[in-house]
């Protein structure tokens, strides 16, 4: 394998085995022009870490998901049993449990942020539709693998959530029981729905992998939007993103893992719900049924909505819930403002904050018994979700007057 | 990983080295971190505490008069224990000399006490395991196991004589709680 | 300005996730007491267990509790010093004793039939009862909940056991006790099936401390919560050695990057 059999003969001999390996297969290239010379905007903010953070997150969601399949068995019998023996005998079985299930709070916790990134600075907006729709697709792949995560250990509110949200499946006219005994592999959620739950929820990842490699491709046609929402003009407004981006990234990763591991080490379970330690009993329900914090919000949608004329309040919920996640793939053509970033626009600028408490006060709503004050905002918390998207949006994008845009990235105009 | 510190030339080439002996320490330091963080899914890989836990097996040998064979299961396996006659003890010391041995051990560094031969009953060849615990089964030419898979035979001291098997039948770790008690593993 | 308030909300939103995460948000807090605080060793990022308090908790657990709670996650061989953390500070010896005091089920023998033997190390506990149906006929169609994990499985564990344990009391003049149940205003709806297991003097302690209810309430709890987080010791002195490094690493990833970026801002 020496210099001599590639066609690059001015190249220095020790490069030669990269070369040989390039010219069948450009990797390298591939890989130096994504670094070196793939031009980044050079105002990101740290707003911009959350990407690559979330690309992270799934890699260790990965590494710790199949290490943990190794140990546990999905057998209604053997479930919770095979995590306790995770936690107790396994060698550092504890630590790896920990580390997915705080991973998967982590996950969304970075996908969220990443997602009002993208709304406060209209990363949705031509020509990054289709990168905006992939990430839709992820975040969607990503509630499903989390839902059926949650299943897998098999306490109280596995089995509880489990039940709860496939029987939302027979709010469907006609085919709705069917679909949730198909479902189910049964007549109740039981030792086929767990088996099947652990197969898909092995599978989906692989699926959100595939889907973020589309998701990069999209975003390097034509690359990252910025704080100030222009295009790049000339070279000066742009450096390469090795090592701007990568030393940045890694300040950021840094950062995160001190958030991460903190909780992984001295509160692993805070976020989690004490009754998930209780081995499930389909003969006992537990006092409230909730899921993990990063689906309350649509949790709360679901249950805020009454019977409407003819249809009645469980497929309404439902509809109301999958709209409310649907809906952001029409963004694009609902905020039609020529304008990207929120800075330049401040009718905007304030309805994306009001927007973001709506979302956390449906987080609230979620946690609490549908009864009360919390039904009250929830509903009107899902109104104004709605009311946000299909009203406000279109209307202030045509009439609102945007503050005047900078000349360029390098040349941003100052506060006027 | 270590890449990034000789490939972070960027386009400014100042002679920082100051930069890039930061750059190299930080970037160790990551490459630190990343390993240890390896371990414990290695780690976890390893035997768990509860399979360490039942890795060995204790036999109560009292009932197992002169001339029996019994088989124990010890981590999967199964282990012969045969309580030997001064006959078979005295052919297997004699044997030590024998130019049928394909692997040769003398009978004494095989036991602990000459009446008990405690041997893996898992032939060396491919794992199969030998007949002749029990009086109906084959013992082979040499009055021990004859394993039916590929015709391997060992002698009463679990020595192989005729192969295909390369090795002895292995002896495992195994104390002498009292004289008729005996912890394998 | 401009920065300060996406960075106030991003922390309020942390807030908000916070205060959701606390575990009151999803329980039971009318006709509830609000647990004690118990003050425990193993509390805190630095918190460990007490040696002496495992010993004496599973003491208790052992004389009293056993009678009816299985504990089936947890074997003798975690009490000694291949158990997680080095185990409550029983020596092998100890330990092999102590399994050997119990029968055991096994089986089949060569005959097919299930036969008792003395205990060993590589067993769990005991269960009182052979399975739910026999415990509930035997303590009135109440079902007396295996320990191994209950501190993790109810808000506020250690605090909410060792408040409840040592909370019974005398029902409130215009509260009318169901039959067969006790007042406890710790427990959710304020009637346990369970009568006080804890009595002044039930258990005497080797090292000779009072075994006052509250005492012995402590003390147990430190042991179910060892028995619920076996991980706890390790988790925060391994968790110590992480952080250090982690915020080491991060002030070089941040020195590295205001390097990196000198030239352009």
């Amino acid at each position: 394998m020496s210099a001599s059999n590639t066609t690059n003969t001015d190249r220095p001999a020790g490069k030669g085995v990269v070369d040989w390996i390039d010219y069948r297969l450009p990797i390298f290239t591939f890989m130096k022009h994504q670094l070196d010379e793939y031009p980044t905007p050079k105002n990101l903010n740290y707003f911009w870490n959350f990407g690559s953070l979330a690309g992270l997150v799934l890699v260790i969601m990965i590494v710790t998901g199949v290490t943990l399949a190794m140990q546990y068995t999905p057998h209604v019998d053997m479930a919770f049993d095979s995590i306790e023996r995770i936690m107790r005998d396994v060698n550092y079985g504890w630590l790896i449990r920990y580390l997915h299930m705080n991973g998967a709070s982590m996950f969304f916790a970075v996908v969220y942020i990443h997602i009002f990134r993208g709304l406060y600075y209209g990363s949705y907006k031509p020509p990054r539709e289709v990168l905006w729709w992939l990430g839709v697709v992820i975040l969607l792949l990503m509630m499903a693998t989390a839902f059926m995560g949650y299943v897998l250990p098999w306490g109280q509110m596995s089995f509880w959530g489990a039940t709860v949200i496939t029987n939302l499946f027979s709010a469907i006219p006609l085919v709705g029981d069917s679909i949730v005994t198909w479902l189910w592999g049964g007549f109740s959620v039981d030792n086929p729905t767990l088996n099947r739950f652990f197969s898909l929820h092995y599978l989906l990842p692989f699926v959100i992998v595939g889907v973020v490699f589309l998701h990069l491709w999209a975003l390097h046609v034509h690359g990252s939007n910025n704080p100030l929402g222009i295009d790049r003009k000339s070279p000066k407004d742009s450096i390469p993103f090795h090592p701007y981006y990568t030393a940045k990234d890694a300040f950021g990763t840094a950062v995160f893992l001190l958030i991460y591991l903190g909780l992984v080490f001295y509160a692993p379970e805070a976020l989690g719900n004490t009754d998930n330690n209780i081995p499930a009993d389909p003969l006992q329900t537990p006092a409230s049924i909730v899921p993990e914090w990063y689906l309350l919000p649509f949790y709360a949608i679901l249950r805020s909505v009454p019977n409407i004329l003819f249809i009645e309040a469980k497929l309404a919920g439902v509809i109301a819930m999958l709209g409310s996640i649907l809906l952001l793939l029409f963004l694009p053509w609902l905020d039609k403002s020529p304008v990207r970033s929120a800075n330049f626009r401040p009718i905007y600028r304030v309805l994306f904050w009001i927007f973001l408490a709506d979302c956390l006060v449906l987080g609230w709503v979620g946690s609490q018994h549908p009864e009360g004050l919390p039904l009250i905002l929830g509903r009107i918390g899902t109104v104004y979700y709605f009311l946000h998207f299909l009203v406000l949006l279109p209307l202030v994008s045509r009439i609102e007057k945007p503050r005047p845009l900078p000349e360029s990235i390098s040349q941003p105009v100052l506060k006027a | 990983m270590s890449d990034s510190a000789h490939a972070a030339a960027p386009s400014h080439q100042d002679g920082e080295t100051r930069r890039d002996f930061l750059t190299l320490v930080a970037t160790a330091a990551a490459g630190v971190g990343a390993a240890a963080a390896l371990w414990p899914f290695i780690s976890s890989m390893n035997p768990s505490k509860d399979v360490l836990a039942i890795s060995t097996s204790d036999v109560d040998l009292s009932p197992v008069e002169l001339g029996q064979r019994i088989t124990v299961k010890w981590r999967g396996k199964p282990v012969f224990i045969v309580h030997r006659t001064p006959e078979q003890i005295a052919t297997a010391e004699k044997d030590d000399t024998s130019d049928t041995l394909i692997d040769p051990q003398p009978d004494e560094k095989r036991v602990q006490k000459p009446e008990w031969l405690i041997v893996v009953g898992v032939c060396t060849h491919l794992g199969c395991v030998p007949l002749g615990q029990t009086d109906q089964q084959p013992h082979g030419e040499f009055g021990g196991w004859f394993c039916p898979c590929h015709g391997s035979q060992y002698d009463i001291s679990g020595r192989v004589r005729h192969g295909p098997a390369p090795k002895n039948l292995v002896v495992p770790t195994y104390k002498f709680t009292s004289d008729t008690a005996v912890t394998i593993g | 300005m401009k920065r300060l308030i996406p960075i106030t909300l991003m922390a309020a939103g942390v807030a908000a996730i916070a205060a959701l995460a606390t575990p009151a948000f999803s329980q039971e807090t009318q006709n509830q007491k609000e647990p004690r605080d118990g003050e425990f060793s193993f509390e805190g990022p630095f918190g460990t267990y007490d040696r002496a308090a495992l010993q004496r908790g599973f003491q208790i657990y052992k004389e009293v509790c056993s009678t009816c709670h299985a504990m089936k996650y947890i074997h003798f061989r975690d009490l000694g010093p291949n158990g997680p953390n080095g185990g409550i500070g029983f020596s092998d010896p100890e330990v092999r004793a102590l399994a050997s005091q119990v029968q055991v089920s096994d089986g089949p023998n060569d005959q097919g039939e299930m036969f008792e033997r003395p205990g060993r190390p590589s067993d769990r506990f005991k269960a009182p009862f052979a399975n739910d149906q026999a415990a509930r006929a035997a303590n009135n169609g109440a079902l007396p909940k295996d320990l191994s994990i209950i501190i993790k499985g109810r808000p506020h564990g250690s605090n909410y056991v060792y408040s409840l344990l040592s909370g019974y009391e005398d029902a409130p003049a215009n509260v009318k006790v169901p039959n067969g149940l006790y007042y406890n205003p710790y427990f959710p709806g304020g009637f346990i099936a369970m009568p006080p297991p804890l009595s002044q003097g039930a258990v005497s302690f080797a090292d000779g401390t009072p075994s006052s209810v509250d005492q012995m309430a402590h003390d147990v709890v430190t042991f179910l919560t060892w028995a619920s987080e076996p991980d706890l010791e390790q988790r925060k002195s391994l968790g110590l050695k992480v952080m250090v490094f982690l915020v080491l690493l991060t002030g070089l990833a941040f020195a590295v990057k205001r390097k990196v970026w000198a030239d352009v801002h």
